[in-house]
């Protein structure tokens, strides 16, 4: 096969990406109808509905123009429903981060216990299964309704979705890791601790560092919707009460700008991984 | 208790402790100072009675050995309202237990009042540094109310009803201290069903309201079964946050709903649905939203509640004038509140709107403010509750009613900013041309012929 050049997938990229919009900005475009209503009615009434249609979705230009317009501004505060498209962000972050740390201090250890003991993954399985499937946005209520803090449930409900992933393959990294180096340490007379350290979890870690990459891509995920049910701050609030507004085109926006954080937070992680791999 | 006096030598240095040292913090420390003062308020005020009823001290003495602190003290309250005279005291002078308050709303109109007082400055004025916090939905709003988030929300009417006999929650005792709004709801139909006016023809349509335990389900129900459809049979009714409201009615998940403004308006405003009735049709004066706050709130701070009612009382009056009213739909349109196109918010408030069929409809009354929580109101409400199966067997009516809808802290704050008080907290009504007797609610339940009972 010819070797490609290094431009042909960028270009192609552009291109896709050129023909998506245009196909986007041509089928939104609308030209406005003769008003059919007498004009003081119209005045009270949207531009579409005046022409006797409903309001339509936004072209790209108009996207573009209120991405342009947050990107701008993003850390402005007009008073504590309405700030920055940034600060939202970062508060989303913030809570993703949070609740994954705690979740990976506690799936971590247990993960490692879970796969070094055969005996505790087979006594814990049963709860492993029935938990693991469990939508995380389902413990909401409940955490809202113990917890008694909006705040601290969102990052329950993070760290209670990122747990199982992280959990799951790291029981799985350390119980796959292969015989012979065990056996090795063991007639090296190393002991149990120095050969978990040394010896099986530089051996598990790319899998742990999957592990942990599903439940930050995850976590990105549910934190959108919790935040949706819970607001207050956030990106998903700002989604919400954009929503509530029926701006398509802050909405369009706003997921662009989810799509783009949940990219970076993907790409540290793989980066991360990148680092603990081998070669056997 | 913003900010220390820098000239105080006991003021609090460190973390932790306060500033006498005898409290864990500097909050239980302002709470107990407020309380020794309100002690020692009180016992002036004892004072002051016996030494006007016993002007010589051998006398009151003598008089106290001989019946007890106990039997003088209910003797002396037999004849002077004691406990009065140090209410009155207190109001007066009580300091503010906490001025850093959180508030509930949800983004509708309704909540004109509360959110209002923020940009237009009614809760600086009464000393107060309140936050207003828009929420998604009214069960989250109950919940952050549960949770203690919130000192005090915007809530349904019926909610702090159905949160102290416990319907779908826990029992609390919750109180609501003023009505936010009267009136200032419609029944919105999608434009496709622009020729289905009779209610008749409704059979099998799909309803949104924004709560089970709200004015709009009850209301609705009661509109749907005076034209012979059953709400639970014929109909379906499901609760739907009001942000969510329009974008259904648009992917034509739902035919209509019976949802509070700016909901009608914005459906209209962007060719969805049409206006098809009022609420006020219904039952003119009816409450819909409610300022609603624990029990728990209201007697443990309570020159923090009165200040904050009477903020949202001197508010609603503000509201009530119709001349207000296009500044005020300035005020609360922007992100931070409602986030709508100010026309739409003026539409509801003036009450001059476009009912989304080409007319221009001018309704002043379409929305109003009036802040009397009615027992009556209460009453009704728990009728329906009855009448559809979410409460059953005995309800005390009255007893809840009147524990719940303040009245009484109502009529006299509302005179201490200068509103106008009925007399009295039992009125009777008529919905749809029924008359209500308050004080026959069970017989009331009955007369209906459509009801879960």
């Amino acid at each position: 096969m010819k070797p490609t050049s290094f431009w042909a997938a960028p270009i192609l990229s552009v291109l896709f990406f050129g023909l998506f919009v245009g196909i986007w900005h041509f089928s939104t475009q609308q030209t406005l109808g003769e008003v059919t209503v007498d004009p003081e009615y119209a005045a009270l009434i949207g531009a579409q509905a005046a022409t006797g249609g409903q309001s339509a979705m936004p072209g790209p230009l108009d996207v573009g123009a209120k991405l342009w317009e947050h990107i701008r501004d993003p850390f402005y505060d007009r008073g504590t429903n309405d700030k920055g498209i940034g600060t939202q962000l970062i508060y989303s972050i913030g809570r993703v981060l949070i609740g994954f740390a705690l979740a990976a201090l506690v799936a971590i250890p247990l993960g490692f216990v879970i796969g070094m003991s055969p005996l505790i993954y087979k006594a814990l399985d049963p709860f492993i299964q029935v938990l693991k499937p469990i939508s995380p946005l389902a413990w909401m209520p409940l955490a809202l309704y113990t917890i008694k803090d909006s705040n601290i449930s969102a990052v329950f409900v993070i760290f209670i979705c990122s747990l199982w992933p992280m959990l799951v393959n790291t029981a799985f990294g350390v119980a796959s890791v292969r015989k012979d180096w065990l056996n090795v340490a063991r007639t090296l007379e190393v002991s149990s601790l120095r050969t978990a350290f040394q010896v099986i979890l530089p051996a598990a870690a790319p899998t742990i560092m999957t592990g942990m990459r599903i439940s930050v891509g995850i976590a990105w995920l549910v934190i959108v919707a919790a935040e949706m049910l819970v607001g207050g701050t956030g990106i998903g609030y700002f989604v919400w009460n954009e929503w509530n507004n029926l701006s398509i085109t802050n909405i369009i926006s706003a997921i662009l700008l989810i799509g783009l954080v949940g990219m970076m937070l993907d790409t540290m992680l793989a980066q991360l991984a990148r680092a603990v791999t081998y070669k056997e | 208790m913003s900010l220390p006096n820098p000239f105080d030598p006991d003021v609090k240095l460190h973390r932790g402790g306060c500033s006498c040292g005898h409290h864990r913090n500097q909050a239980e420390h302002d709470q107990a100072h407020a309380q020794d003062q309100r002690q020692q308020q009180d016992r002036l005020v004892e004072g002051a009675v016996m030494r006007a009823l016993f002007p010589r001290d051998a006398e009151r003495r003598r008089f106290l050995k001989t019946v007890g602190a106990g039997t003088a003290l209910a003797a002396i309250s037999s004849i002077f309202p004691l406990g009065l005279a140090k209410e009155v005291f207190a109001e007066t002078n009580g300091p503010l237990e906490k001025t850093k308050l959180s508030v509930g709303f949800i983004p509708i109109t309704c909540a004109t009042p509360i959110i209002m007082a923020h940009p237009l400055g009614y809760y600086s004025k009464y000393g107060l540094d309140v936050e207003v916090v828009k929420t998604a939905g009214w069960a989250v709003v109950r919940d952050k109310s549960l949770a203690k988030e919130y000192d005090a929300a915007h809530m349904l009417s019926p909610m702090p009803l159905a949160i102290t006999i416990g319907a779908g929650s826990n029992p609390i005792p919750w109180t609501m201290p003023a009505v936010e709004n009267i009136n200032g709801q419609a029944i919105t139909l999608a434009m496709k069903h622009k020729d289905k006016r009779d209610p008749a023809d409704w059979k099998g349509f799909k309803f949104a309201v924004p709560f089970d335990y709200s004015m709009h389900n009850y209301l609705l129900r009661y509109y749907l079964a005076e034209h012979g459809l059953d709400p639970d049979r014929d109909v379906q009714i499901r609760a739907v946050p009001p942000p969510e409201m329009v974008a259904n009615l648009r992917a034509d998940n739902i035919d209509g709903f019976l949802a509070p403004d700016p909901v009608n308006q914005r459906a209209v405003y962007d060719g969805v649905g049409f206006i098809h009735l009022l609420s006020k049709e219904i039952w003119d004066g009816h409450p819909c939203c409610a300022f609603a706050a624990s029990r728990e709130f209201v007697t443990g701070m309570p020159n923090t509640y009165q200040a904050l009612l009477k903020a949202i009382l001197d508010a609603t009056a503000y509201a009530r004038k119709p001349e207000n009213r296009k500044e005020i739909a300035a005020a609360i349109a922007p992100a931070n509140y409602l986030n709508q196109p100010v026309t739409v918010v003026e539409q509801v408030l003036t009450g001059t709107f476009a009912d989304g069929l080409g007319n221009i409809v001018r309704d002043p009354d379409r929305i109003d403010f009036d802040p009397f929580p009615y027992e009556s109101f209460a009453i009704w409400i728990l009728t329906q509750m009855k009448r559809w199966g979410q409460i059953e067997g005995d309800v005390d009516y009255s007893k809840v009613a009147s524990e719940v809808f303040l009245a009484t802290d109502a009529a006299r704050l509302m005179k201490e900013v200068g509103m106008d008080t009925p007399t009295d907290p039992v009125m009777a009504f008529s919905v749809m041309g029924k008359p209500f007797d308050p004080s026959k609610p069970e017989a009331y339940v009955e007369s209906f012929p459509i009801r879960r009972t």
